[in-house]
């Protein structure tokens, strides 16, 4: 209702002014009305016929409408949009303002989340249907996809960590819905508490960026102007680069902070593949991209830790996708390695940024339509294991053939949409990180491999497991084509032969020309098709035991993935949990409170000594003086016989002795 | 008298009104009671608001001050004013007071008697506000004393098994900080302005002034800060919060944790630091020191608790600490974050203790293990409000925890330059211990809410009736429900009506904030 | 004219034997009779040197004596009474409840 209000206004606005500048003023709202549909659900969704869904969809097909305005914009050659915000606060020397920050990223990125937000509010609708929790799933899904279009959207980093870590709220919820499982909620601590590891140095990275602007802001485009003056401080720069990064570490889940994400996979379906694969963990590397500037002026060794980090991640998580048998966590493995594909092509410099994000723009896609298509599968079957699916693919056609596109896209085949990201990644490593574009060559051969491996342990062969699965309903078949179309066409912005028109919207200081190798654009699709091969005929037939147990070494240290949540929960998480916390508490019980009660005891026992000292000695004395008297009376008492005459006896004899003594003094 | 004058006074002697009021009424008329509490705290709430209303944001000085003698025989005299940094938190004292009265409607604690537990209510909430108010430290010492004696009751007579331990703790410990406090006010008025004045508008004036020697300054500021220390209370003076906390009744941890534990760290903003800045120069490093040991070590503390209220007690250590980290930076971000943390900290923390509460009401137990989880299955209303406080409480930028927290964790990244010289080292440790205790925070409030929330029932209390949350509850509740999101969206609800108090403030410490 | 010394050894005499029979005689009423027989020793006294030394104030004295005599014999036997009706004896012997 209040969507299509504001719809309205913006199309009003768009008549007059001409569609693209008039939707990109009203940016903002896209953001704004997620946050308006989630109260509207959480009061009124369980009175509303849907249970509330409806409020989540409206808000965000105008959000989608309007973000492809905002992309029109840029698409007709419009340039940044970036208005004087409004005063949020000031606190001493710092002014905080809230405004809105368009380029052409953001309005990739709104795209992008607005279209795989909507595809997933209404995939859900099947996938969740009868969830005990389906009005509650709503609100957290729109209080996430407002959250994520904030940090887009912000033009400043305050307000992008506000975004970033209601972001990390949602997910932690979500990951949790299913709560009773104790497993689940685990996992959503892990997944919060890891990330935030990440958000403190992140903090600290804003920290140091205010005081590069002097403690006067934290608007984006004014620290990247202080960055790039002469006075700043090269030092703090870099610093700032790394603690940055650091954020980027936990949000996007590269090595050493990859642990969470996997275990997310406890979360439903549709939340998997919306905040873990194509947007939340994709905020770490817009962070990343949006504060290039920090990246650019920072020691250039910077860099290269981010390319390290970033083959580790990708080489370790695409080995472990491997010889996974739950199929979430074969995407999710996948998404790590993919991720740290984007983080590499940023880690070339100024002319990765495009290819890095043009990846990070395919791979939205392609990845939520498998996690869908493998909901969709789950739904079907009850299990999240492959070992109990295969030969689907005549029950489930539509399942199967928009699940082959999208790993078909993942793989890199020509001409998906994979296919053109990781070319234009390849060619920017060979031109600038060598070593960097064998890894990149190997994990693109690895990901043909085990997406083969995972489509046919699926789809061929014969039916493992029990009842009968049957296609997803229409509410689930119809996004995961809508997103099969997207994976085949998105591929064609960044094609150079058709003038790659996404470099000309996505861009670091100023657009570079794609170059179009022709030798790599070859070796990348043989690496697919060995892939690919390889895949078919290890997994070609059905086997009781996985080939690749024949190197039990290998398996057994991928199947503990590497022993690094073992070492991380032995090492860290139990010390501190269970010990340091026992000990802390310990001294607390015992030292400290030890001290105060220990003070209290002597003060008492002072106190009992005094008392003592008291009662025998001052105290004593009276007593004396009156135990003194009442012995004497107890004596002298025998004097008092109740014989009146043997009174009048001693009053004679007083008299007489009182008489001859006073005649004697006389 | 015109309001202008007497708002102050008669917003703040109110409740003792009530007090008096109140037992007067029969015994027997228990709801006359509750209502008439209600009814008092409810109509200081209006005329707090109403001076908040009538008050003028643009300048630093105090307003609505009175100022007539008091006891002239020693120089004390009845000044009373509110300014930017008071005014937050006495308009908080009169919301919390209202909401306990609401919530007393329906959960009197046992053994009863409702007209000594309201009056006591009453006496306290005139304290406590007074606190915020009085400028002349006799009066101030009075109103700080005031509060003891209704708290050791609420604690002695309706606490849990416990209670008696606790009061007395509670009571002495914070005596023995408030005679070392007594003794430097006494210290000040004798050396302070000719003639001796124990009013603190001229013995800041005077301190700003460099009237105090730098000896006299370390030895005093040394003795105040102790008194303050221990209401705060900062690490390692906590002992008596958890044990007081954990036994007294619910209303009484509301307003020990929502108000009470701010007189401390407001004390060092309003009288410490401008009375004495050169000794609140040499003892920033050490309260910065303590302050962040307090965050962390309160962390892991929370981590080994298995009752659920110790829990939320040794969660406002840390957060104290945050406060006094902000203050210790001695910087206009630190100390506008601390007045931050301290608002934020009575709403989120106030609101915990009620959740805590009505959990205890329900189960009639307090330890974790033995609720056992699964409580958003069969209250999912309770459970949500208790989730949301506590996710608020650890700080999640939008509510009210994040800015207190982060604002003072910026302002140890530069603390003050001008008077920490060669302390921006170790100000920058003190702020990733910081950070790394809010990581630790994250901790223990999630893992609270899987052994709580999460997870299924245990079959023991298949047979047990719960209800969610209660009519009344909601009454007492919306209002800092509303509080902790609107605070958290819009900072400048309290950063805009402190701004110039502190900037007061700064000027008298000295520049480089 | 008798004689001084004759008349002072008379009253003497009379007081001893007073003396005698109060501190002697078990029966309470003997007792009161050898106080008032004390009393009439000292109002012989009284008369006496009232009479030798021509001062009238000695006869006067003797007057108020007697009248105090009549007062405690009054007082005196009402107490002996009652203690006959409530002890059936007026032996003073057993009249000691006034002791340690």
């Amino acid at each position: 209702m209040v969507a299509a209000v504001v719809t309205a206004i913006a199309a009003a606005e768009a008549e007059t002014t001409g569609v693209a500048t008039g939707a990109i003023q009203y940016a903002w709202v896209i953001a704004l009305l997620p946050f308006i549909a989630a109260p509207l659900i959480l009061f009124f969704g369980k009175r509303t016929p849907g249970q509330g869904a409806v409020f989540g969809i409206a808000a965000l097909g105008a959000g989608f409408v309007m973000a492809l305005a905002v992309l029109f914009h840029f698409v007709t050659g419009g340039g940044t949009y970036a208005p004087e915000g409004i005063e949020w606060f000031e606190i001493g020397p710092l002014h905080l303002e809230v405004g809105q920050y368009v380029d052409g990223l953001t309005a990739v990125m709104l795209v992008v989340v607005t279209a795989v937000s909507l595809a997933v509010h209404v995939y859900s609708l099947g996938y969740m249907h009868g969830d005990v929790r389906f009005t509650w799933f709503y609100v957290v899904l729109s209080l996430f996809t407002g959250a994520m279009l904030t940090v887009v959207i912000a033009d400043n980093l305050l307000l992008l960590l506000v975004g970033w870590e209601i972001m990390g709220v949602c997910s932690y919820l979500l990951i949790g819905h299913w709560y009773e499982e104790h497993e689940n909620s685990s996992a959503a601590i892990k997944a919060f508490i890891t990330t935030r590891i990440g958000d403190v140095p992140f903090l600290f990275g804003i920290f140091a960026l205010i005081f590069a602007t002097g403690f006067t802001t934290t608007n984006i485009a004014e620290i990247g102007e202080s960055i790039a003056g002469p006075e700043a401080s090269s030092a703090l720069v870099t610093a700032a680069a790394l603690l940055l990064f650091g954020g980027a570490i936990g949000k996007s889940a590269q090595f050493p902070l990859h642990v969470w994400l996997p275990d997310a996979m406890a979360g439903p379906t549709p939340v998997s593949a919306l905040i873990h694969a194509a947007t939340m963990v994709a905020a770490g590397v817009y962070l990343v991209g949006r504060m290039f500037e920090v990246f650019v002026h920072a020691d250039p060794f910077v860099l290269t830790i981010v390319s390290v980090i970033a083959a580790i991640t990708t080489l370790g998580a695409a080995f472990l996708a491997l010889v996974q048998d739950d199929i979430k966590r074969v995407l999710a493995y996948s998404t790590l390695s993919q991720l740290a594909y984007m983080v590499a092509g940023l880690s070339l410099g100024p002319e990765g940024v495009t290819a890095g994000f043009f990846h990070l723009f395919t791979h939205a896609f392609f990845k939520a339509l498998l996690f869908l298509g493998a909901g969709s599968l789950i739904h079907a079957v009850h299990s999240n294991n492959m070992s109990d699916m295969g030969g689907l693919k005549d029950e489930m056609p539509v399942t199967f053939w928009t699940f082959l596109i999208g790993s078909a896209a993942l793989a890199g085949v020509f001409p998906l949409a994979g296919f053109w990201s990781k070319d234009e990644l390849l060619v920017g490593a060979w031109e600038h990180n060598q070593w960097l574009f064998f890894v990149l060559l190997a994990v693109a051969v690895m990901t043909a491999f085990y997406m083969t491996r995972c489509v046919l342990l699926t789809f061929f062969g014969r039916y493992v497991g029990e009842g009968h699965p049957h296609e997803s309903p229409p509410v689930m078949t119809g996004p995961l084509v809508g997103l099969a179309g997207a994976s085949v066409v998105v591929g064609f912005l960044g094609a150079p032969q058709l003038g790659a028109v996404f470099g000309d919207w996505v861009y670091f200081e100023h657009p570079h020309d794609a170059d179009f190798v022709f030798w790599v654009a070859v070796v990348g699709t043989l690496a697919a098709a060995a892939g690919i091969l390889g895949g078919y005929r290890l997994y070609r037939e059905r086997r009781e035991r996985d080939p690749l147990m024949a190197f039990p070494r290998a398996w057994n240290v991928l199947q503990h993935r590497y022993y690094i949540d073992d070492a991380y929960m032995r090492g860290i998480v139990y010390p501190i949990r269970d010990r340091a916390s026992a000990g802390v508490n310990w001294t607390n019980q015992h030292v400290l409170d030890g001290a105060v009660n220990g003070a209290a005891w002597v003060t008492r026992g002072l106190a009992t000594f005094i008392s003592w000292i008291d009662r025998t000695f001052v105290d004593g004395v009276v007593n004396a003086v009156g135990g003194l008297t009442g012995a004497t009376g107890g004596l002298l008492k025998y004097l008092q016989t109740g014989n009146v005459q043997w009174y009048a006896v001693l009053l004679f004899a007083g008299v007489v002795v009182l008489t001859i003594v006073f005649v004697q003094i006389a | 008298m015109t309001w202008e004058s007497s708002a102050i006074t008669i917003t703040t002697l109110l409740p003792i009104v009530g007090a008096l009021v109140i037992i007067l009424v029969p015994r027997d008329r228990d709801r006359m009671v509750r209502g008439l509490g209600i009814l008092f705290t409810g109509a200081a709430l209006v005329l707090s608001i109403a001076i908040a209303v009538g008050f003028d944001y643009g300048t630093d000085g105090l307003q609505f001050v009175l100022d007539v003698d008091w006891i002239a025989a020693i120089g004390a005299r009845f000044h009373v004013g509110i300014d930017g940094i008071s005014m937050p938190l006495y308009v908080l004292t009169f919301l919390l007071s209202f909401l306990c009265a609401v919530y007393t409607w329906r959960f009197v604690p046992e053994p009863g008697r409702t007209k000594a537990f309201l009056a006591l209510m009453l006496l306290l909430e005139t304290g406590m506000a007074g606190t915020f108010i009085a400028f002349d430290l006799i009066l101030f010492f009075v109103f700080w004393e005031m509060v003891l004696v209704p708290m050791y009751f609420l604690i002695g007579i309706w606490g849990s098994a416990n209670r008696e331990y606790a009061a007395i703790k509670f009571f002495l410990y914070t005596l023995f900080g408030s005679v070392f406090m007594l003794l430097g006010f006494l210290a000040l008025y004798f050396s302070g302005p000719d003639p001796h004045t124990f009013d603190l508008v001229k013995l800041t004036e005077f301190g700003a002034g460099g009237g105090f020697t730098h000896t006299f300054q370390l030895i005093v500021f040394g003795a105040i800060a102790l008194g303050f220390a221990i209401k705060v209370p900062m690490w390692p003076f906590h002992t008596w919060l958890p044990d007081a906390h954990t036994e007294a009744p619910t209303i009484g941890s509301v307003l020990l944790a929502g108000i009470m534990l701010k007189m401390g760290t407001y004390g060092f903003i309003r009288i410490a630091l401008p009375v004495l800045p050169e000794g609140a120069q040499a003892y920033a490093p050490w309260i910065g020191v303590l302050a962040a040991i307090a965050i962390v070590y309160a962390a892991l503390a929370c981590l080994a608790q298995r009752d659920l209220k110790r829990l939320i007690a040794f969660s406002s250590v840390g957060h104290m600490g945050f406060v006094m980290l902000g203050i210790a930076t001695l910087t206009e971000i630190g100390i506008q974050a601390a007045v931050f943390g301290m608002v934020a900290h009575g709403v989120i923390t106030g609101m915990l203790f009620f959740c805590v509460g009505s959990i205890y009401d329900r189960y009639h137990t307090r330890q974790i293990a033995e609720i056992g989880g699964g409580m958003s299955q069969r209250m999912p209303k309770l459970a949500g409000v208790f989730a949301f406080v506590a996710i608020a409480s650890l700080g999640l930028p939008g509510l009210a925890g994040f800015w207190g927290e982060v604002m003072a964790l910026l302002s140890a990244f530069r603390p003050n330059e001008a008077l920490l010289d060669g302390q921006v080292g170790l100000f920058r440790v003190l702020m990733v211990a910081g950070g790394v205790g809010t990581i630790l925070t994250a901790g223990y409030f999630l893992w609270m809410l899987q052994r709580v929330n999460m997870g299924t029932m245990p079959e023991r209390w298949n047979e047990h009736a719960f209800g969610d949350i209660h009519s009344v509850e909601w009454m007492s509740w919306t209002p800092l429900l509303v509080l902790i999101l609107a605070l958290g969206l819009f900072p400048r609800l309290i950063f805009g009506v402190s701004q110039e108090a502190v900037s007061g403030i700064m000027a008298v410490l000295g520049a480089g904030g | 004219m008798i004689r001084l010394p004759f008349v002072l050894l008379f009253s003497a005499f009379l007081f001893s034997a007073g003396v005698y029979g109060v501190l002697a005689r078990r029966n309470a009423v003997m007792v009161l009779m050898a106080i008032e027989l004390m009393l009439n020793a000292v109002n012989v006294n009284l008369v006496a040197f009232s009479s030798s030394l021509h001062d009238v104030g000695g006869q006067i004295f003797a007057l108020f004596v007697i009248a105090v005599a009549a007062a405690e014999v009054g007082i005196g036997l009402a107490i002996v009474i009652l203690l006959f009706r409530n002890r059936a004896s007026i032996n003073v012997d057993e009249v000691n409840l006034l002791k340690w």
